[in-house]
């Protein structure tokens, strides 16, 4: 390039930018790797699965290639009555998170449990199966753990999903808030400085380990949405709610979700969008006392996975 | 555009690439503000127009971001590289015939992407939202041929020293592929967890802070001296600025993410080196305003400075803001509220879109030999960018103050909501007249094309700016 100063330059410019890089990328991504897993982020990642964002196994995030989250009041083996417990069924070739696929992900001693009390070590995708969440107690410190059900108890997945006392597809649901764009608005970070009391603790750092993307949001025109479960339960609500939040909220600024119901609702009529709309401004205008009925949506639709997502979002 | 991509270098003439470039800048310019003002429209009345799935807000908003930053800012930053770098090396452009290819594969590309994004296919990750196939042909099919293109020019320049701007068009198209491929890296290897989380803001950081800055810069730092006549104030303050901005910009990605539990050593590092920004931006700034000693008149009477000074003055809001509001003194209250929206707009659609105007009304002047079709739709268009701005700019800032007072005084989200009614309608005016602006642009760089008046020979080309 000519000039000595030229080239000094240019290997001051490269090292100032990899010192830059290492700095930022690389020590800190040391830093955060190290960590271990709350029972919160193992959790998460039983319930989403591998990404919610585009992936190999759902190119245009129809929510395929998810986990299903069981709740079960009896044992599906031997039927007994038992403690609710939330039960993760993996079917057979769904992918698994990361911190069931890499030995690093869970941080040291979540991972050593998982493999020692939880036969984690012992599942594979292409076969699938159940999980929980475990813990251990030792010396006062609760440890959480993943226990792979199939192994250490027996539950198959076909016996695990017939003894559900209620089928939660929050994982799919994820990929609908990630595809829906609902983080333009609401964050799933509620901060030190937000009012603890209504939108709950802030995450803490273990809470993420393995999943992906963490969608937080940072455009925040919305009530965060992490802990939304605890606050409101209300099934009903929800779904007035996302069919035109108007129908709750007047002054909501929040889009529809009509078009998440499909095109038919659970008893397999139509839904007529343009209809409703007519009859949406009637009663908007004062035209009509009542406004009119939010159709029931059906088992397998998109606005099902979103509903479970957020109600289980507790 | 076709009969170039197969044309014989010698053929092309001098200039080809770098005016398409700014036409596809001034057209994603018009796209991106047309869905900008849209989407506002639908933050301000939501029952407004729900009919059509593909014009939901939450698939519209990253497309309106993509079209903006790659389209217009990114197709602005070539289009000037393009002509200012063969002008600043006394050469012409290493290869014409790549930068008419690179134009094509550029909106190829950026169709691709936002087809995508808009079809709902995203990686979920803010501004790395494109898929990574996407992410990749970005980097190798529309960056790395830009910067070979640029570098080479540069190599092959036929002056002895190399002025501050190019040392900016360079460096900053070569970290911007560096950016794109490290920042990419948790959908390639699908990391997770907050190093996931991390890295969508250490790429989100770096896209802004290594390309559009300085990139921006680099552009004023041409056209200032080169319009008015006077010589840069001081090449060694463009040193400070240049090293600074490598070392100080770089660093504090952490500081878009104070709010989350990140390690604490990382957050205080980040805030620290965020208030350093400051360093570059003070000499910038400085450097820009003294070398305008003695010819302050043309503020005034010429489009070009005027819309270049408008961006360096806007520049100085932009770094007071951006140096303090991530401080943890600052950072809690305004954390994800508007203020920060429109703090974002103070950068793009203030600082850079005024500087990156500048370069392409002189660019095509220059470039065709042409005067400007209409002096007064220029200013114009200036005043429907200026005041449009202002609006979205003040508009945002208030409704962040008042999203960060609800947020600490524990108000019912609701209020809030209500509250900011009349600022969500406010920024929508206000976009809509940048978008609208931007269509009276469009139609006089056109009719420069067709009827602008000759140059008569002889007249050097930044005689133009004076000769109205
Ligand atoms: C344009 C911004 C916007 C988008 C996009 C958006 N919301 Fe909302 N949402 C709001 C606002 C504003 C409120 C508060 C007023 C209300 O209750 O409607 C809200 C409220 C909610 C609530 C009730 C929160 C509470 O505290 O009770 C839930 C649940 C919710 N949204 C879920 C979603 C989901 C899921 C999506 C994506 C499919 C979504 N939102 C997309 C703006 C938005």
């Amino acid at each position: 390039m000519g000039f000595r100063e030229y080239r000094i330059g240019s290997i001051l410019f490269g090292v100032a930018l990899s010192t830059s890089m290492v700095v930022t990328v690389y020590m800190p991504s040391l830093d955060i790797s190290g960590v271990s897993s709350t029972a919160t982020a193992l959790e998460k990642q039983l319930t989403y699965g591998s990404n919610s964002g585009f992936d190999y196994g759902d190119l245009f995030l129809h929510g395929n290639d998810k986990p299903t989250k069981v709740i079960l009041k009896k044992n599906p083996v031997t039927g007994a009555a038992m403690d609710d417990t939330a039960a993760y069924v993996f079917p057979a070739g769904t992918s698994f998170p990361s911190g069931l696929k890499h030995d690093n992900i869970l941080g040291a001693d979540v991972q050593a449990l998982s493999v020692s009390m939880g036969k984690m070590d012992q599942a594979a995708e292409v076969t699938g199966g159940v999980f929980l969440v475990s813990s251990k107690v030792t010396n006062g410190v609760e440890t959480p753990y993943v226990e792979f059900a199939t192994a250490t108890r027996g539950w198959g997945i076909e016996a695990t999903l017939a003894a559900a006392s209620e089928t939660i597809l929050a994982g799919a649901g994820k990929t609908m808030f990630v595809r829906e764009g609902c983080w333009w608005c609401h964050t799933l970070l509620p901060e030190q400085t937000h009012d603890w009391q209504s939108f709950g603790r802030p995450p803490v750092l273990g809470d993420f380990n393995g999943e992906s993307p963490t969608t937080f949001g940072s455009d925040r025109k919305a009530p965060d949405l992490l802990h939304v479960g605890s606050r409101n339960s209300s099934k009903e609500w929800m779904m007035l709610h996302f069919f035109n939040p108007r129908l709750v909220q007047p002054h909501s600024i929040m889009p529809r979700y009509d078009y998440l119901w499909g095109p038919k609702d659970k008893a397999g009529n139509v839904i007529d969008l343009v209809k409703w709309d007519e009859e949406f401004e009637a009663y908007r205008d004062g035209d009509s006392v009542y406004p009119p009925e939010v159709p029931e949506y059906a088992d397998d639709s998109e606005i099902r996975y979103l509903m479970d997502f957020v109600l289980n979002s507790k | 555009m076709i009969k170039y991509l197969f044309a014989k270098e010698k053929n092309i003439p001098g200039g080809t690439a770098a005016i398409f470039f700014s036409f596809s800048a001034i057209m994603w310019f018009i796209i991106g503000t047309g869905i900008g003002s849209f989407n506002a429209a639908k933050l301000a009345f939501p029952d407004w127009f729900t009919h059509s799935y593909a014009l939901q807000f939450g698939h519209m908003r990253q497309v309106h971001v993509h079209a903006v930053i790659f389209g217009w800012i990114a197709g602005a930053f070539a289009a000037s590289a393009m002509y200012v770098v063969p002008a600043l090396g006394n050469t012409k452009l290493w290869s014409e015939k790549l930068g008419v290819w690179n134009c094509l594969l550029w909106n190829v590309g950026l169709a691709l992407g936002l087809a995508t994004l808009w079809f709902g296919m995203t990686s979920g990750r803010e501004y790395s939202d494109f898929i990574w196939p996407i992410d990749i042909y970005i980097a190798l099919c529309m960056v790395l041929p830009l910067f070979i293109n640029i570098f080479m020019s540069i190599v092959t320049r036929r002056t002895q020293g190399i002025y501050t701007t190019n040392w900016f068009f360079a460096g900053s198209f070569f970290m911007l592929i560096i950016v794109f491929l490290i920042g990419n890296l948790p959908e390639f290897f699908h990391l997770t967890g907050l190093n996931e989380a991390y890295m969508t803001w250490w790429f989100a950081h770096n896209v802004l802070g290594l390309l559009i800055t300085p990139v921006a810069a680099a552009i004023t730092y041409y056209i200032v001296p080169k319009v008015t006549g006077n010589p840069l104030y001081s090449h060694r303050v463009g040193h400070l600025h240049f090293w600074s901005i490598v070392v100080f910009y770089s660093t504090p990605a952490a500081h878009h993410l104070m709010s989350s539990p990140l390690p604490e050593w990382l957050k205080s590092f980040a805030s620290v080196e965020g208030v350093l920004i400051l360093v570059p931006a003070v000499a910038y700034v400085c450097n820009i305003l003294l070398t305008m000693q003695g010819k302050w008149a043309m503020f005034v009477e010429n489009v070009e400075i005027k819309y270049t000074i408008t961006g360096v003055l806007l520049a100085i809001p932009l770094n007071m803001q951006g140096g303090f509001q991530q401080t943890r003194a600052i950072n809690w209250y305004v954390h994800g509220t508007g203020w920060i929206v429109a703090h974002a707009h103070l950068a793009l659609l203030g600082f850079s879109t005024f500087a990156e105007a500048a370069a392409v009304y002189y660019g095509v002047q220059t470039l065709l030999r042409r005067k400007l079709y209409s002096l007064s739709l220029a200013n114009f268009h200036f005043w429907m960018l200026l005041i449009g701005f202002s609006l979205y700019w003040v508009s945002m800032t208030i409704a962040g103050l008042i999203q960060g007072a609800g947020k600490i005084y524990e108000v019912p989200y609701m209020d809030i909501v209500i509250a900011e009614h009349p600022y969500m309608i406010v920024r929508w005016l206000g976009g809509t007249m940048v978008f609208l602006g931007n269509i009276v642009w469009l139609w006089n760089m056109y009719m420069t094309v067709k009827q602008g008046e000759k140059l008569a020979p002889g007249v050097q080309p930044q005689d133009v700016a004076y000769a109205r």
